[in-house]
């Protein structure tokens, strides 16, 4: 028994110092949870693909409350995993105090651009130019022109999208009308579907026919919502397009599953900064599937494709919120 | 402002509303007896949870139902189990009901369906479908009283019509039975009770159990009628504000429910109008998610008359010393 009991205890510490000499990736999901359908969903796609290509491991966490972040952090860390991956704009606190004490590890921020930090990877979005896109579209879609917006928690990335968004629907129609409201200022409103029920609710009765949600969990019932009142609605992040089929327009894409999935492919050899991800380097998009052709019509697609170039080329600049923390478009 | 923008509020108002008065409801059951409820919240989650899921599996919304009531009156048997027969602390009792709720649905979620902690999207005869009123249709176009008879007060899920009915229900129940008023009599003094001859842990039970049953039914509406499926936390808060509406209304089922609809109101209208321009004031809509709690303090701190509870509230009953 005592032998036994020895052996598995060496077995056991072996297994772990392998493991920590391989040192696998870490990734952390923020609060939506990993299989938010969206944001933190693209992210655990990327590391799947990672893992099926590679046979290797990864180890995640979802965090639960806002006092795991930093402890996360320390506990990957700690246990040698490299990269350590992070998800959101509210690891930017934690990560700019943990990073300098673990100089080895190099560590990924989604969504984080402004650290200054010599190991981290700060991968940003251009978020404003994707949701420009899907504007375009919402405004071409409408027939009321009334176009609606669903954010989440009200905050600058949010906005962000929100700006991008109006931008667009104004180029195609300048006297369109936009309606846009935040689902709350608290952490639970990723996560609150019933709120975002009655906004789009709201929204359909003040004449919009085509709903952008940008809310995480909340972004459910809005989807929900627009395909039960017949109306068009637009998904983030990942392509929430199957969701309901032929009700929703499309989904503004954001490659978080790329961005991760190159960080683990790229391991401890990372190469760190702060990157950019927009239309040109396919780090935001739309969505064009089975589900939503129907929904695009030619005139549609070539406009929205004219665009995305003339962005790309540098004939049409979108914005951006944080500029000046102010939008041109819309006032929130 | 126009008229059909008030009957739009309104609406949402009373979507709104109903989970709040559901909850509110339960909650006036189990402290009216003495035993203070703070996993109404958990309670609807787990009911929320329960009949989403076996609503899509045997697409019946009526078993979905059943579930969640039952799911939730399992949880109301732990609470009663825990502060009536061991005489626990009945807050300590509540919160862990809200932690075991918010962590096994999404835990049982994940292990059911795969969808991380959601149940699949519920399909016609998976939800509670809107009841239409006789001539809704046609009586739409009178002025005035065919928008309130059409929008208003038709096209809600039976379960709105439920939780409206139980306001008159409860009040007779416990200001004109027999059984109401031993309720009312072991939450201000169980030992007069017991001397009565009544048994004070079976009509706790009882109170319990009632509020169980409503909670159930609040966690249906809010997935299988207002939503279709479970989200995560998906309750977001609305035990509390049940709660704090319980307060405001000093435990009495009418003022509950202008209560539930005061608070419902305000919601409806922090969404429809985001920032609210008042004479070049302008109220940010974090003002108004926050008022109903703000309403809650006034009320406590006295300023609009006195919230007295159950004098025997949150004290388990002990026979002999």
């Amino acid at each position: 028994m005592t032998i036994m009991k020895s052996l598995l205890g060496a077995a056991a510490s072996l297994a772990l110092t392998a493991g920590a000499a391989l040192a696998e990736p870490a990734l952390i999901f923020d609060l939506g949870g990993k299989f938010d359908k969206s944001f933190n969903e693209a992210a655990h796609n990327g590391a799947s693909r990672w893992a099926e290509e590679t046979g290797g491991s990864y180890r995640e966490i979802e965090l639960q409350s806002e006092a795991q972040r930093e402890q996360a952090l320390r506990r990957f860390a700690e246990a040698g995993a490299n990269p350590v991956i992070t998800m959101g704009f509210a690891m930017a606190d934690p990560l700019s105090s943990v990073a300098a004490d673990y100089p080895d590890t190099k560590f990924v921020a989604v969504d984080v651009t402004w650290l200054d930090a010599p190991n981290i990877r700060q991968i940003g979005f251009a978020e404003h130019e994707g949701s420009y896109l899907v504007g375009m579209m919402a405004a071409m879609a409408s027939k009321s022109g009334t176009v609606g917006f669903v954010g989440g928690m009200d905050i600058p990335l949010i906005r962000h999208f929100g700006c991008g968004y109006a931008q667009g629907a104004k180029a195609v129609n300048p006297d369109v009308t936009i309606v846009a409201n935040m689902t709350g200022t608290t952490p639970a409103a990723w996560n609150d579907p019933v709120k975002g029920s009655e906004l789009t609710k709201a929204q359909i009765s003040q004449g919009a026919d085509v709903i952008y949600a940008a809310a995480g969990g909340t972004g459910v019932g809005v989807l929900q919502t627009a395909a039960d009142e017949g109306i068009l609605s637009i998904g983030v992040d990942s392509n929430q397009n199957h969701l309901h089929p032929g009700k929703v327009l499309t989904s503004m894409l954001k490659r978080v599953d790329v961005a991760v999935y190159d960080a683990m492919k790229a391991g401890e050899n990372l190469e760190t900064g702060v990157f950019n991800m927009g239309l040109a380097e396919e780090g935001v998009g739309y969505a064009l599937d089975d589900n939503n052709a129907p929904l695009v019509s030619d005139d549609m697609k070539a406009a929205v494709d004219k665009a995305r170039q003339d962005i790309i080329d540098g004939n049409l600049s979108v914005v951006s919120y944080y500029e000046n923390d102010s939008c041109p478009a819309i006032k929130f | 402002m126009d008229f059909l923008t008030i009957i739009q509020v309104l609406d949402s108002t009373i979507r709104l509303a109903t989970p709040l008065l559901l909850a509110c409801l339960a909650g006036l059951y189990s402290e009216r007896a003495g035993i203070f409820d703070i996993g109404l919240e958990g309670k609807m989650l787990a009911a929320a949870f329960f009949s989403a899921a076996v609503a899509a599996v045997s697409g019946s919304v009526w078993l979905g139902l059943l579930a969640g009531i039952a799911a939730s009156l399992a949880l109301s048997g732990l609470h009663g189990l825990a502060s009536i027969t061991f005489r626990g602390n009945q807050l300590i009792s509540g919160v862990a009901i809200n932690f075991l709720a918010a962590g096994m649905t999404v835990l049982i979620a994940q292990d059911w369906f795969k969808q991380g902690g959601r149940t699949p999207s519920l399909f016609d005869g998976g939800r509670f479908t809107p009841v239409d009123f006789p001539f809704a249709e046609s009586l739409a176009g009178v002025p005035i009283l065919g928008p309130i008879y059409s929008e208003l007060l038709s096209g809600h899920s039976i379960l709105v019509y439920v939780a409206f009915l139980a306001v008159p229900a409860t009040w007779w129940i416990l200001f004109r039975t027999r059984f109401g008023l031993r309720l009312r009599a072991v939450g201000e003094n169980p030992a007069a009770v017991d001397t009565a001859g009544v048994s004070v842990v079976g009509l706790r039970y009882a109170a319990v159990a009632i509020c169980g049953l409503l909670c159930g039914i609040a966690g249906a509406y809010l997935a299988t009628a207002l939503q279709a499926g479970f989200v995560k936390d998906m309750t977001a808060g609305r035990g509390f504000i049940a709660l704090a509406a319980l307060i405001f209304a000093k435990w009495r089922p009418w003022h509950a429910m202008w209560a539930c609809l005061l608070f419902g109101l305000l919601q409806a209208i922090a969404l429809r109008f985001q920032n609210i321009e008042l004479g070049g004031f302008t109220i940010p809509v974090q003002a108004m998610d926050a008022l109903p709690y703000i309403l809650t303090v006034v009320i406590l701190a006295g300023f609009v008359g006195k919230a007295i509870p159950p004098r025997a509230g949150g004290e388990p009953y002990v026979k002999e010393r």
